[in-house]
């Protein structure tokens, strides 16, 4: 274990940098986001949650994918990539980051654009203390202190962050960074401490019942037999929520050109989208709004569960449910989709 | 406001068992304090689910046009001026809308509410009128006044009363005389070019092209919007500022004329970006060049679809 003092953070994320391309909370307009650090800029670890998730620093909003001219082409040299550290990480969406492999890594297709960063990040996550009415991380199988997807846990404990090494990845950061061990005098102490907010913000975060436990219905029945219309009145179906979402991985290919020369670029989508299911034919097997949102809900929880037995594609963070214009919430959406189990 | 929410409650409750309308549309409360959702009642019983408040941000007249048959409607101020519009420009009829008209005092900025509770949030919050007492996550409690809390654009709201109704939801509310209205608009327009760039590079730095501003406007209704057009493909789809700033021009200047000042654009972005700074500026025009406000009355059309022969300008004619 080991502890950092605050007054210190600045002078080891420094230190850290020399080793490591940072990413962490930064303030913007009334808030923070998650993003990569500037040389010397320390993350935020006072902030509670950020409007993006950290899932640009695996997949970004815009990535070029490789340059082109002519019949010449060049990709990125994704084998020299800078090790990265995403610090401040909540433990959910370090989780996250990993249901995000799923779709990225799978025995017919491997996305190197994703798994060269993915392999060579390091998360440093920080515990939350105090969770907010939107956060239902618990009922997604992870939760504020879930330690299972991050290489080191820090936990506030005020003047001071201590620190729990969990992987080499950790134990490598901690040397990089010049972590100092927690004198053991201390240890005890502290470890209960850490105990002690765990319980208190396991407590605190909202519980939903079991989330995501959709298997005893048919697919079929979900599609067809929940009033879907109804449910989605008030969706003005913008991406907000499948863009602020940490698991969310749906993107675009898009070649910008000029003449013979261009780029080739990976871009966020959204199934909320018209465009995203239009056909070059004409056809869009979902022209209705409702039925997009249909679609985003069958995917996160029935879909994605069914297809890798890795539980709903959410993680709790609540970032959809802050941020909808329309104030649509995925736990009132799974509500009634668990409703249909006592019917049928 | 608990009077005037019991009264819509009353009358969507009446216009839903009499059959005068097949649904109301207004507001309900969302899973989190400082939000509400947009709601349909269809059947007398669940007009008990409607509250009007301080967060009753989205412009309802965005969704009329997608239902059928005849529709209620709470309409604050802006949002009658936007059904307004949608008479004219063919997109609903008067009479299949019944118009539950709310004197509106304006409502709180999310961001100003949310900032009480120091970045987390909030599990309670009473629109009492001239006050608004929140609590927070943390247990303490507020007494805010509404003045302060108000959203930008409903401190220059120059149409707190609904412009049509059928039937008023509480008395009338006195218009203000507004001071300086569009100090806003000028503050920008007095920098250098290189100002002016730079003032809009940082406003738009966040933007994340999820068109929720597009998508809560009641005006943006384009079968397809000019950003999703694939052929040909007008603008660029990364977060190259040059396309990301494109798409913010473009929308605004096909509102022009027509935009009431909702504020639902800057209440929906994700991203806090105040998306205002354009269409503001094209609000200011219209008043100053044409004199005219965006859906004030029946039947006027926006001022950039309108032909006259007798128009000053040769090219015209």
């Amino acid at each position: 274990m080991i502890i950092i003092n605050k007054t210190d953070l600045a002078e080891v994320m420094t230190r850290a940098q020399e080793t490591y391309l940072l990413s962490g909370p930064v303030e913007t307009f009334h808030g923070h986001t998650f993003r990569h650090l500037e040389p010397g800029q320390a993350p935020d670890l006072s902030c509670h949650h950020t409007l993006l998730s950290p899932k640009a620093v695996v997949f970004p909003p815009s990535d070029p994918l490789l340059t082109f001219s002519g019949d010449d082409w060049a990709g990125p040299d994704l084998a020299d990539l800078p090790p990265q550290a995403a610090v401040g990480i909540r433990p959910y969406d370090a989780k996250a980051l990993h249901l995000l492999k799923y779709n990225f890594d799978t025995p017919e297709y491997k996305d190197p654009y994703f798994l060269s960063r993915f392999e060579n990040l390091t998360l440093v996550g920080l515990a939350e203390n105090h969770p907010d009415p939107a956060n239902f991380s618990v009922s997604c199988g992870t939760g504020p202190f879930d330690e299972t997807c991050l290489d080191m846990l820090l936990v506030d404990l005020g003047d001071a962050l201590a620190g729990k090494i969990l992987t080499d990845k950790g134990e490598a950061f901690a040397r990089a960074a010049g972590l100092d061990p927690i004198p053991a005098e201390k240890k005890a102490a502290v470890a209960s401490t850490i105990a002690e907010l765990k319980t208190r913000a396991e407590n605190a975060v909202t519980r939903t019942g079991s989330f995501g436990s959709l298997d005893g219905i048919s697919t079929l029945d979900l599609y067809e037999q929940i009033d879907w219309e109804a449910l989605a009145f008030g969706c003005i179906n913008c991406n907000t929520c499948t863009f602020v979402c940490p698991t969310c991985w749906c993107f675009d290919i898009q070649d910008e050109a000029r003449g013979q020369k261009g780029v080739r670029l990976k871009l966020w989508d959204s199934c909320m989208s018209a465009l995203y299911s239009a056909h070059a034919s004409g056809h869009n097997p979902r022209r209705q709004g409702w039925q997009r949102f249909r679609n985003r809900f069958m995917h996160k929880l029935k879909y994605f569960g069914d297809k890798y037995g890795a539980g709903p594609m959410c993680v709790g963070c609540g970032r959809c449910i802050r941020t909808c214009p329309a104030g649509i919430d995925i736990r009132t959406i799974h509500q009634a989709l668990s409703r249909l189990e006592a019917v049928t | 406001m608990k009077e005037m929410e019991n009264r819509i409650r009353q009358m969507a409750k009446d216009l839903l068992a009499r059959e005068k309308v097949d649904q109301v549309v207004g507001f309900c409360q969302g899973s989190l304090a400082a939000v509400t959702r947009p709601f349909l009642a269809r059947h007398p019983e669940e007009a008990d689910q409607l509250v009007f408040n301080c967060n009753c941000r989205m412009n309802l007249a965005t969704f009329v046009p997608d239902l059928k048959g005849r529709t209620g409607i709470v309409a604050k101020g802006c949002d009658s001026r936007n059904l307004v519009i949608q008479m004219t420009e063919n997109r609903v009829k008067r009479e299949n809308l019944y118009i539950i008209g709310v004197p509106c005092a304006g409502m709180a900025d999310k961001n100003k509410l949310l900032a009480t509770a120091g970045g987390r949030d909030l599990i309670r919050v009473i629109d009492r009128g001239e006050q608004i007492e929140v609590e927070t996550t943390q247990g303490t409690t507020h007494t805010l006044s509404r003045q302060d809390l108000l959203q930008d654009n409903c401190v220059t709201c120059i149409r707190h009363n609904p412009v049509i109704y059928d039937a008023l939801a509480g008395p009338e509310v006195p218009e203000p005389d507004l001071q300086d209205r569009f100090a806003d608009v000028a503050a920008v327009q007095k920098m250098d070019p290189g100002e002016k760039q730079a003032y809009f590079q940082h406003l738009l730095k966040d933007c994340i092209r999820c068109y929720a501003c597009r998508d809560a406007c009641p005006l943006c209704y384009c079968p397809t919007c000019f950003v999703d057009e694939s052929s040909p493909q007008w603008v660029g789809k990364s977060l190259n500022p040059v396309d990301v700033t494109t798409y913010h021009l473009v929308r605004a200047f096909h509102d022009a004329g027509r935009c009431t000042d909702c504020g639902a654009c800057e209440a929906a972005c994700p991203m806090n970006i105040r998306v205002r700074s354009f269409t503001r500026k094209t609000i200011m025009d219209c008043v100053n060049h044409f004199g005219e406000e965006a859906g004030m009355n029946p039947g006027q059309r926006p001022v950039l679809d309108r032909f006259q022969i007798n128009d000053p300008n040769d090219f015209f004619r």
